[in-house]
C-alpha cells in the first residue's frame, strides 16, 4: 500500500448522529434551568425593581404605577424622564435604613463567626470518627431538617421566655434567672441553631476527604499535632470555611422569623425592615427599594461563593 | 546470615559489611518487635540491625508486614512487644515528631496547598531553623533531585516522576538520620522506574545516609540495596546481600520469591561433606549439589536450580548426574533473553533460560523438540525449608 497521494481517509462517523442545525435534546435540556430562573428568580426581581421605581399613594394597590404600557414607546420615554429614584433617595436620608442595614451586617457578620467557632470543632470531631459513626452523626445534623422550621424557632421561644426551660434548669442549679427572650442575644442563638448545619456540612465535606497520610507526613516533618492542624489540616479546610461562611451569611443578613419571633423591638434587621414598611406603613416602593439594594450587596458575597464552588468542582 | 565461604558470590561495595563487624553497634536495632492488629499478627518477634550508612531493603509480599516494621520505626504504629532502639535510644513514647527519622510515603504525601520549594522547607521550618539556612538548604536540595525550575510549582502542576523527586527531597532536607522509603518507586512506569533505582541508590552512596526501603518488588530491592530482609507472614525469612539471598537462599520460600527457580523434590543419598548426591525419580542418573551443610543422609530435600543456570542439549550429553530430558512445551522470548518450558516425562515442566548473547543461532531450539537439561553441581542449592 502506498501512503503518498492516498486520500484522507474519510470518517464515517462523523457523519453519524443527528443532522446538523437543530439542537439536541441536551441542550433542550440545559435550557430548563434557565426558563426556572427566568420565572421564579427574574420576573419577580424585575417585578420588585419596576416596585421601586413607583411612588406611593393612598389606594389599593398603595402605589401608582409609573410606566404606563399601553402609550407604547411615549410611555416608556415618559417613565425615563420622570425618573427620580425617589425611594431611594429617601432611604438615603432616613438614618433608620441605614442603621437597620448595617445591624443586619453586623447580626449576620457575628452569627457567621460564632458558627464557624462552634461548627469546626464538631465537623472535625465528625470527621476523625469511625466511618459508622461518622454516618450516625450525620443524620444527627441532618435530623433537625425533617420539622418545621417554625416550630423549631417556637420550642426556643419556649426555652428561653422568663418562665421557660433554660430559667427552670438554672433554678434547679441555685443560679439566677436570666432575661433573654426578645434581646439581641437570643436571635444570635436562633440563628447560630438555624444555621449550624449549613456550617458544619461543607466543612465536614472538606475535612472528610482529607488524605491521613499528609497528617503523618506533618508529623514526621516534625510538627505536634497541634502544629499540624494549623500548618495543614486548617489552610487545606478553607474552601470548606470559606463555602460555610457564605452559605451561612447571605441568607442571614436578610432573616426575618427569628430577628422577629425571638428579637426585642431594638432588634434591628432588615428583614424586619421590609416587613414594616410593606405591611404596616404600607410603602411598597420604600420596601421594593430596600430590598433591591440588600440583593444588591449580596450579589459580592454571591459571586464569591459560585467561584470558591467552581473551584472545588475542579479539584476533583 | 551464613555466608557459605566456598561460594564467591559477587557482591555489591564488597568493602562495606559493618553487619560482619563483631564491634559495630547498629544505628536501629529491632528487638523481638511484634505487633498485633485484631487477631492477626502483623510483625511476629522480629529482631532485625540495621547499620549506619546501610541501604537496607523489607522485601516481601503484601501483607508479610514489612510496612508496619518501619512504620513502628517511624513511630506511627506502637509495637506489642519488643523494644525498638536508635542510635541505643529506646524510641518507645516518642511521637513521630521527636524521631530523627523522615518518611517518604507510597502516596508521596505532598501538601497540596504548599509549593515545591514550601514542601521541602516544611521540615526545616519546623526545626527552627533562620531563614537564609532554610532557603540554601532548599536550592541545594532541589539541585539534588533537578528541579531547580519548578520550585514555585504545586503539586498537582507535576508529573508523576516530579512529585516522586519532591517527596524524597522533603524528606532528606531535614538531615534525618535515617529515610524510611515506603514503596517509592510503586507509582512508577517501567522506564522511570529502573532509572529512579539507580539514582536513588546513587543518591544514597553520594549522601551517606541510611536508607530503608521497603518494597515488594524483587528487582527494585536487589539494584539498591546493600542488605535484604525477606519477609514472610510477619517473620524475617533471610537477611542477606542480593546476591546472597539470590545465590544461596535459606528456603524454597526465598528461593521462590526471588527470581524463578526449580525445585527438584529429592532423598539425600550421600553426603562426603563436600558434594551432596540425592535420588529424584525425574533425573534417572541421580542429582548432584556442592553444599557445605551437613544434610543427613535418607531424608528429604529439595534441589534449587536457577532457569539461567540450565544449560539446554538438542543432542544428548554423555550420561551423569544432573542430567534431564525432556520435551519443549512452550519458548517465550522476551529479546534480551528465552525462556524454555521443558516438560519432563513425569508431567513436571522446568524452566530453562537462555541469554541471546548473538543474534543468529545455527540449531535453534524449537517447539516440541527433544531436549536435555543439565546444571553444575555448585549451581544446584540444597535446601531442607
Amino acid at each position: 500500500m502506498s501512503v503518498t497521494g492516498a486520500p484522507r481517509p474519510r470518517r464515517p462517523w462523523k457523519r453519524l448522529g443527528r443532522p446538523r442545525g437543530s439542537p439536541s435534546w441536551e441542550a433542550r435540556a440545559a435550557f430548563l434551568p434557565y426558563l426556572w430562573l427566568g420565572l421564579f428568580f427574574l420576573a419577580p426581581f424585575l417585578l420588585v425593581a419596576k416596585l421601586s421605581l413607583s411612588d406611593v399613594v393612598l389606594a389599593i394597590p398603595p402605589y401608582a404605577p409609573k410606566l404606563d404600557w399601553s402609550a407604547g414607546l411615549a410611555g416608556v420615554a415618559a417613565f425615563v424622564r420622570a425618573l427620580d429614584f425617589e425611594a431611594y433617595a429617601r432611604m438615603g436620608h432616613d438614618g433608620l435604613y441605614l442603621a437597620a442595614y448595617l445591624s443586619s451586617l453586623k447580626f449576620a457578620a457575628v452569627a457567621t463567626l460564632i458558627l464557624l467557632l462552634t461548627g469546626y470543632p464538631l465537623a472535625y470531631g465528625m470527621a476523625r470518627c469511625r466511618p459508622s459513626v461518622r454516618q450516625a452523626l450525620l443524620m444527627a445534623v441532618i435530623l433537625p431538617f425533617w420539622t418545621s422550621f417554625l416550630i423549631r424557632v417556637y420550642a426556643w421561644i419556649a426555652i428561653l421566655k422568663p418562665a421557660g426551660l433554660l430559667n427552670m434548669a438554672l433554678s434547679q442549679v441555685g443560679l439566677p434567672a436570666v432575661d433573654i427572650l426578645n434581646t439581641d442575644t437570643a436571635v444570635y442563638i436562633g440563628l447560630v441553631y438555624a444555621y449550624l448545619p449549613f456550617m458544619v456540612l461543607p466543612l465536614y465535606a472538606v475535612l472528610e476527604r482529607q488524605d491521613d497520610s499528609l497528617l503523618e507526613a506533618a508529623a514526621d516533618l516534625g510538627c505536634t499535632p497541634f502544629q499540624t492542624f494549623w500548618r495543614v489540616t486548617f489552610p487545606l479546610s478553607l474552601p470548606g470555611v470559606a463555602a460555610g461562611a457564605l452559605l451561612c451569611f447571605i441568607p442571614m443578613v436578610g432573616e426575618f422569623v427569628i430577628p422577629d419571633l425571638l428579637g426585642g423591638s431594638g432588634t434591628l434587621m432588615l428583614g424586619k425592615t421590609i416587613w414594616t414598611e410593606f405591611f404596616s406603613n404600607r410603602d411598597w416602593p420604600a420596601a421594593s427599594a430596600v430590598a433591591i439594594v440588600l440583593l444588591a450587596t449580596l450579589v459580592i458575597p454571591i459571586v464569591l461563593f459560585q467561584r470558591q464552588q467552581t473551584k472545588l468542582m475542579e479539584q476533583r | 546470615m551464613n555466608a557459605k565461604p566456598r561460594l564467591n558470590i559477587g557482591a555489591v561495595r564488597s568493602s562495606f559489611a559493618p553487619w560482619a563487624d563483631p564491634s559495630a553497634s547498629p544505628l536501629v536495632r529491632f528487638e523481638a518487635v511484634t505487633k498485633r492488629f485484631g487477631g492477626e499478627t502483623a510483625v511476629d518477634a522480629v529482631s532485625l540491625d540495621i547499620y549506619e550508612g546501610e541501604f537496607f531493603a523489607l522485601l516481601g509480599p503484601s501483607g508479610c508486614g514489612k510496612t508496619t516494621l518501619m512504620r513502628m520505626l517511624a513511630g506511627f504504629e506502637t509495637p506489642d512487644a519488643g523494644r525498638i532502639t536508635l542510635a541505643g535510644q529506646d524510641l518507645a513514647g516518642r511521637p513521630p515528631h521527636l524521631r530523627p527519622v523522615n518518611m517518604m510515603f507510597q502516596s508521596y504525601a505532598l501538601f497540596p496547598h504548599l509549593s515545591v520549594a514550601q514542601n521541602i522547607a516544611f521540615g526545616l521550618r519546623q526545626q527552627k531553623k533562620p531563614k537564609g539556612e532554610v532557603a540554601a538548604r532548599v536550592d541545594e536540595m532541589l539541585a539534588l533531585v533537578r528541579l531547580e525550575g519548578l520550585a514555585h510549582r504545586k503539586p498537582d502542576q507535576l508529573s508523576g516522576g516530579q512529585r516522586q523527586r519532591v517527596a524524597l527531597a522533603r524528606a532528606i532536607a531535614p538531615k534525618p538520620r535515617m529515610l524510611l522509603l515506603d514503596e517509592p518507586l510503586g507509582a512508577l512506569d517501567r522506564k522511570l522506574r529502573e532509572e529512579t533505582q539507580f539514582e536513588l541508590m546513587a543518591l544514597q552512596q553520594r549522601l551517606g545516609m541510611t536508607f530503608l526501603i521497603v518494597t515488594h518488588d524483587q528487582e527494585e530491592a536487589m539494584i539498591t540495596a546493600d542488605r535484604i530482609a525477606v519477609m514472610r507472614a510477619g517473620q524475617l525469612a533471610q537477611i542477606g546481600r542480593p546476591a546472597e539471598v539470590y545465590e544461596a537462599p535459606n528456603s524454597r520460600y526465598v528461593a521462590d520469591f526471588i527470581g524463578d527457580v526449580n525445585l527438584f523434590e529429592a532423598r539425600v543419598t550421600e553426603d562426603d561433606g563436600d558434594i551432596i548426591r540425592l535420588a529424584s525419580p525425574e533425573a534417572p542418573d541421580g542429582l548432584e549439589a556442592i553444599e557445605d551443610d551437613e544434610v543427613p543422609v535418607g531424608s528429604t530435600a529439595w534441589l534449587a536450580v536457577r532457569p539461567e543456570k540450565m544449560r539446554v542439549h538438542l543432542d544428548p550429553p554423555p550420561p551423569g548426574p544432573n542430567r534431564l530430558e525432556g520435551q519443549v512445551a512452550d519458548i517465550g522470548y522476551l529479546g534480551d533473553w528465552t525462556t524454555y518450558l521443558v516438560e519432563l516425562p513425569g508431567g513436571r515442566t522446568i524452566r530453562a533460560a537462555r541469554a541471546n548473547a548473538s543474534r543468529v543461532v545455527e540449531r535453534p531450539v524449537d517447539w516440541d523438540d527433544k531436549v536435555w537439561l543439565t546444571f553444575a553441581p555448585d549451581s544446584a542449592v540444597v535446601l531442607t525449608q
